[in-house]
């Protein structure tokens, strides 16, 4: 069997196994949970597009998961547009401002980006607690669910639940065929030496750019189903720890490994869910978390897997 | 500011613009420091400012030790939490990607702000102004609160000295030289892994320093110092970090444009550093002082 063969076997039976226990999953825990999992999930997959195969920390990514979302609950609440506009009214608007701030931040590298970034997504966060638009400290709430393509009414969990998985495994293969493109392909070879890829005739920023717009539209659609199953967008999806946070869930399941960041989001909402009671206590498990992650775990636990199951995951 | 703005009132935001720019520019100044020698950037910055806060007014609530002690004894003990912190974990990661280390500091920031969230909550504890430093005096033109131009000149104080030391000195020029080229300095026979450790001693000491002089100003607050480093942040972004008389200067001047801008559109006041930023960006991506890579 040649390599890459053995590859997509693989990568299949990840696939599978994955979409597997998502199906099985709201028997087992609150739908909402696993909703709320599988839209942190495609977020991470998003984020995990820079980071893991063009090596591009950016520190703000929650400007397009809470900017996205406060786009769509407008969208489905004051226009009253369906479900499916309503979340490609989001990712639209992601992907705009994907490309503003994309354009901003490659001009610099490493640690200016990230702090670029941060910087940028603090701005945002600002904009959403003092325009109007927004409803400041409280949100947009009672967003309507509405009906899917006219027929199918998301009011009801099971619906809803059915749309979020399809919404999340459309987002995962979309990234999935970006990566093992020949586009993805350029961006891994930005990754592991700029130069290189310049002097072979590519217009490296032109790949990080489109890279950070995909990034941000999908991270976007995140959002924007986010929006809709929890009927709100509120400033915690916008704020700096959001965007921490998807750090930390693909760092947990292992950088650039492409199905780490769902084990990590997975991880992170039971982490939460753990500590829901203890106010400032979650923050300090997420330290901990991170501080061990770096220090004595970075392959992540998808990289463990894949060490110890000798396959590539 | 409703119906036009006085000159008292103008003045008035100055003086706390420039008393922002005081914290920005001592804060800004550690972690130019620390990342011209370790090449990290240090997302813990802001929680150790936190921190040195919150051991100064611990200090005088649980040891009855004043504000002046404090001034020294904060910074000294956090200093050496951080030394701690060197030694038992950012060493480990020198050899790896710098990001690393921005994501380990990140997750010690999460820890530290998280357990002073879980005991003292959000709202934070209040800090008297030391009685030498109380009351006001009128300049005139304004009323200038004492502690407000005691925090500015002490602050500009400290900085220059830094930059003194760092420029003008023995010390310094092995400082210099070992952010240049550390192997070299090495081989002259000087101990660089424990210059390291303590720069970076020195820089988290900075901001305790800077909590310290912040406690009477704001309340002690487990919140204060995440909102602050993102500014500090953006403002070593515009600066660059190329030069340590860059950061004190850029420091300052972002504190006074963000106290301008309270004046003439509130609103904006939040977010005009990060506005800037971006400004900053397109027309000198290196920033204002700093060395295109």
């Amino acid at each position: 069997m040649t390599a890459r063969a053995s590859r997509w076997r693989s990568e299949y039976t990840v696939f599978a196994v994955m979409t597997g226990l998502l199906l099985l999953a709201p028997f087992v825990t609150y739908p909402v949970l696993v909703m709320k999992g599988m839209c942190l999930a495609l977020f991470g997959c998003a984020f995990n597009l820079l980071i893991g195969y063009v090596g591009l920390l950016s520190f703000g990514h929650a400007m397009f998961l809470g900017g996205a979302a406060y786009a769509a609950a407008h969208a489905a609440k004051m226009w009253a547009l369906p479900p499916e506009l309503a979340i490609l009214f989001g990712t639209a608007v992601a992907a705009a401002g994907g490309l503003v701030v994309g354009w901003l931040a490659i001009r610099r590298q490493g640690i200016y980006f990230a702090m670029i970034t941060l910087g940028l997504a603090q701005m945002i966060y600002f904009v959403c607690l003092q325009a109007k638009l927004t409803g400041g400290e409280d949100g947009i709430q009672g967003v309507p669910r509405g009906t899917l393509f006219g027929l199918i009414d998301l009011d009801d969990t099971r619906a809803m639940y059915g749309f979020v998985l399809a919404v999340f495994l459309v987002g995962f293969a979309i990234l999935y065929r970006v990566i093992h493109s020949p586009f993805g392909a350029v961006l891994t070879a930005i990754r592991e030496n700029e130069p290189r890829a310049t002097s072979l005739g590519y217009n490296t920023d032109h790949y990080k750019l489109i890279a950070f717009v995909l990034s941000a539209a999908l991270a976007g659609t995140a959002g924007a189903t986010k929006a809709l199953v929890f009927q709100l967008a509120s400033l915690s999806d916008v704020h700096w720890t959001m965007s921490g946070e998807v750090v930390l869930m693909t760092l947990i399941g292992g950088l650039g490994r492409f199905t780490g960041p769902v084990v990590g989001a997975f991880v992170i909402v039971a982490l939460e869910k753990l500590f829901a009671e203890s106010g400032g206590w979650v923050t300090v498990a997420q330290g901990v978390v991170f501080v061990l992650c770096v220090l004595l775990f970075r392959q992540g636990i998808m990289g463990k897997l894949s060490t110890w199951l000798k396959r590539p995951l | 500011m409703p119906g036009g703005f006085s000159a008292p009132a103008l003045f008035g935001q100055l003086l706390l613009g420039l008393i922002n720019g005081s914290f920005y520019a001592l804060l800004s100044l550690g972690l130019a420091i620390i990342f011209g020698l370790l090449n990290v950037i240090n997302f813990a910055h802001g929680a150790l400012y936190m921190l040195g806060a919150f051991v100064g007014w611990g200090l005088l609530h649980y040891a009855g030790i004043g504000y002046w002690p404090a001034l020294i004894l904060a910074p000294v003990l956090v200093g050496a939490l951080g030394v701690v912190l060197e030694r038992t974990m950012l060493q480990r990661l020198y050899r790896l990607d710098p990001l690393y280390n921005l994501l380990l500091t990140f997750g010690l920031a999460l820890i530290i702000q998280g357990l002073f969230q879980s005991k003292f909550g959000s709202s934070g504890e209040p800090y008297e102004i030391p009685e030498l430093l109380r009351g006001a005096k009128n300049l005139g033109f304004m009323v200038l609160p004492i502690y407000r131009g005691w925090v500015t000149i002490v602050s500009l104080v400290v900085c220059l000295t830094t930059w003194f030391v760092i420029e003008r000195t023995k010390i310094g020029s092995y400082l210099r030289a070992a952010t240049e080229n550390p192997a070299m300095v090495q081989a002259f026979g000087i101990n660089v892994p424990r210059m390291v450790t303590l720069t970076y001693g020195f820089g988290v000491a900075l901001a305790a320093f800077a909590g310290v002089l912040a406690a009477p100003i704001y309340r002690v607050s487990p919140g204060m110092g995440a909102d602050t480093i993102i500014v500090v942040f953006a403002v070593v972004v515009i600066g660059g970090m190329g030069s340590i008389m860059g950061s004190i200067v850029t420091g300052f001047s972002l504190g006074l444009i963000e106290g301008l801008t309270k004046v003439f559109y509130p609103p904006a006041s939040n977010t005009v550093v990060f506005a800037l930023m971006a400004l900053v960006l397109l027309v000198r991506p290196a920033g204002l002082f700093g060395k295109s890579s």
